[in-house]
């Protein structure tokens, strides 16, 4: 017969291995900067990664599409020669959520990081450049997507 | 069960041009499938780049990274021979680490 001293015991070292086990997934969320990539727009998802004033760049250069066919691989190259640059992200504004990536990167790599991102629909596309002293720089393109994915 | 990342490390002087080409469903959770249901977002969510077992640049991803997903970067102060690591986690938890030697 299981008594309830054999039940608890036989709980707690389930729960153990499921811990150490890594199924107990919250620890995975932990380092993501989650309220950024579940802003519905561009200035929030850009707010919540940090609060430096926003502001148009000729020095980040966004290599992109004019014209996409295919909205699930759009690719997006975000590049500057400014030094000090903390983190380059991707956007496309339309987007249910539009923050598609974020790097933050070393004086080990060159501040120039290309990806392929989905676009639901026409959209604009950013890329931003958030700088050591907190500014936010930005280039933007407006991608014409005649295929769009999202889902 | 985890997909091998290719990854391509070409040396240009003291630089060392990088292209992966990750395998992952990225999973956008905005479909649904034939009976009307939500398919749950699934998708790398953070990415580490190690250059000789020091990290160099982390990501941080949602799921508007394409599937299979391809990144490209460059390396400062590269030499051939150098180790180049590609490390990424899902948001169900699952990890994947590759490298590759600069060439």
């Amino acid at each position: 017969m299981q008594t309830r001293r054999d039940t608890l015991r036989h709980a707690s070292a389930l729960a153990g291995l499921l811990a150490t086990s890594g199924l107990l997934a919250s620890h995975a969320q932990a380092a993501v900067n989650k309220p950024a990539f579940d802003a519905k727009t561009v200035p929030d998802a850009l707010r919540a990664m940090g609060p430096g004033a926003l502001t148009e760049s000729r020095d980040i250069v966004l290599t992109t599409l004019d014209v996409s066919e295919n909205g699930s691989e759009v690719p997006v190259a975000v590049s500057t020669s400014l030094a000090g640059v903390r983190q380059l992200l991707v956007l496309v504004e339309k987007n249910p959520a539009p923050l598609v990536a974020a790097f933050a990167i070393s004086d080990a790599v060159e501040a120039n990081i290309a990806i392929r991102a989905k676009m639901a629909q026409t959209s604009d596309v950013y890329g931003v450049a958030q700088m050591a002293d907190g500014r936010m720089l930005f280039a933007r393109k407006n991608v014409k997507v005649t295929v769009g994915s999202c889902g | 069960m985890t997909e091998p990342t290719r990854i391509r490390a070409q040396l240009a002087g003291d630089k060392a041009n990088v292209r992966v080409m990750m395998r992952h469903e990225m999973e956008s959770g905005q479909r649904k499938d034939a009976a009307g249901r939500t398919i749950p977002a699934w998708h790398i969510q953070e990415v580490t780049v190690l250059h000789n077992e020091r990290t160099v640049m982390t990501a941080q991803w949602g799921p508007g990274v394409s599937k299979n997903p391809y990144l490209q970067f460059t390396l400062r102060g590269a030499k051939a021979g150098d180790r180049v690591a590609i490390v990424w986690n899902d948001n169900r938890g699952a990890t994947r680490r590759d490298e590759a030697a600069v060439a």
